[in-house]
């Protein structure tokens, strides 16, 4: 089954003339483990479906499940426990709480689900290591360069039991080799069975992921299909890598 | 890609045998780049001839022979290194000729091309993404080529993006004339 499933999504803001159509008709669904980059050029409602896959935003039209929930039968504290428990995400900005270090930053969502500071301390370290963070976890985010900040940021969340990652142009502020750093934490997320959804414009990136589908005015029009084995693409060609004397 | 500058390059650490340096060309390139053993013979024999290098039973069989690099060989080699390749851009690239013919053909529209073409891409680039996964397997041979086909493939799916992008500004519209004289009498004068 699914893990996040969008059925028939539309999202408009503004009234007669000023109307913009943001999504019309997103079918989509990511299994648990699943890897789904969303590709498309500005405007084309990127992050408008990654912020109603994460409930941040309610559709205008359509479904949106995650684990089988219906999002428009809970209530307000029913997504928000959901959110905190379930979904991690990762902004273009960040989104880190200045006045929090940054293990603190990272244990905030398992403190506030009722896990024991120690404890969750413990677990914030982790991750942060992880990232190659440790000697950073008790700086304050204007202390951190843009790529400190930005791996902070995903090791919250990737912290705890989540089961679903969102992330907006996660590797945005990172150099090419932090940002593979990331694609790999994410990668590895979902080897344990978290489903993530990563928005971005750039190709690079989203060849971390196992489906890439392409948005356009709101619409999904293509996706990849599954890659042959990788092995493949190194067999001897004529081709162009073809030495010669 | 030069094989005979590879072959002075792995030269230059000391004497090796021809299926020695088949084998470390192999590895070095990641084993992207399958080198036939004949082929390093061949380039043997004409590095020989060119005084880049010796061998120390010359006229003999190249199979048992061990090779050295001469002065004159690690002069052509560090004249290699530092000469750029010629990155001026083909006259007709075909992924473009493809999106330019699109443009002109009745009853096809250039974004459905251009995004064929874009998935064909980052397909590519999956499968380049995938032989990184695992790092442990990873030398930096490997690593590099890897690294560089992915930076090539994103720069032309960046085209397409930038491709699209412009032909949403600027509608295309039936030609009447010379669109673009301007232009073209600038490429005339550079040539």
């Amino acid at each position: 089954m699914s893990f996040v499933e969008l059925r028939n999504v539309y999202k408009s803001y503004g009234d007669g003339a000023a109307k913009v159509d943001a999504l019309r008709g997103i079918e989509l669904s990511v299994e648990p483990g699943g890897f789904v980059a969303v590709m498309g050029p500005s405007g084309s409602g990127k992050s408008t479906l990654l912020m109603i896959a994460g409930s941040l935003e309610e559709p205008t039209e359509g479904d949106v499940r995650i684990d089988g929930l219906r999002l428009s039968g809970l209530s307000r504290n029913q997504k928000a426990r959901l959110r905190r428990r379930t979904i991690g995400y990762v902004f273009q900005d960040f989104n880190l709480l200045a006045g929090l270090t940054a293990v603190e930053n990272v244990c905030l969502p398992l403190e506030l689900d009722g896990i024991a500071a120690r404890k969750a301390r413990a677990i914030g370290m982790a991750a942060l290591e992880e990232l190659g963070l440790a000697d950073r976890s008790n700086r304050y985010p204007d202390q951190l360069s843009g790529g400190e900040r930005q791996r902070v940021a995903i090791a919250r969340a990737v912290v705890g039991e989540r089961r679903l990652l969102l992330a907006d142009e996660p590797s945005g502020a990172l150099d090419s080799v932090n940002g593979e750093a990331v694609m790999r934490m994410i990668l590895s997320a979902c080897k344990t069975g978290v489903a993530a959804v990563v928005v971005t414009h750039d190709a690079h990136l989203a060849s971390w992921a196992d489906r890439v589908v392409f948005l356009r005015d709101g619409r999904v029009v293509d996706q990849t299909n599954p890659p042959p084995s990788p092995e493949s693409i190194l067999q001897p060609s004529t081709g162009p890598n073809e030495p010669s004397l | 890609m030069s094989v005979k500058h590879a072959i002075l390059a792995l030269l230059s650490t000391g004497p090796k045998y021809g299926l020695q340096l088949k084998q470390e060309f192999e590895s070095t390139t990641g084993d992207v780049w399958p080198l036939n053993v004949g082929q390093v013979y061949t380039t043997l024999q004409r590095l020989e001839r060119d005084g880049l290098v010796e061998s120390d039973d010359p006229g003999s069989d190249s199979a048992h022979n061990s090779f050295v690099i001469t002065t004159s060989g690690q002069e052509e080699l560090s004249r290699w290194l530092n000469t750029p390749p010629d990155l001026v851009a083909p006259p007709r690239d075909e992924l473009v000729m493809k999106v330019l013919c699109a443009l002109k053909v009745p009853g096809i529209d250039v974004n459905d091309i251009i995004q064929t073409h874009r998935r064909h891409l980052v397909e590519l680039m999956q499968q380049w993404t995938r032989l990184k996964e695992d790092e442990a397997d990873f030398d930096i041979g490997f690593a590099l080529v890897v690294d560089a086909e992915l930076f090539r493939l994103d720069s032309v799916a960046r085209w397409l993006d930038a491709a699209e992008a412009r032909l949403h500004r600027t509608p295309i519209k039936p030609q009447a004339g010379d669109r673009a004289p301007v232009l073209r009498r600038r490429l005339v004068r550079r040539k």
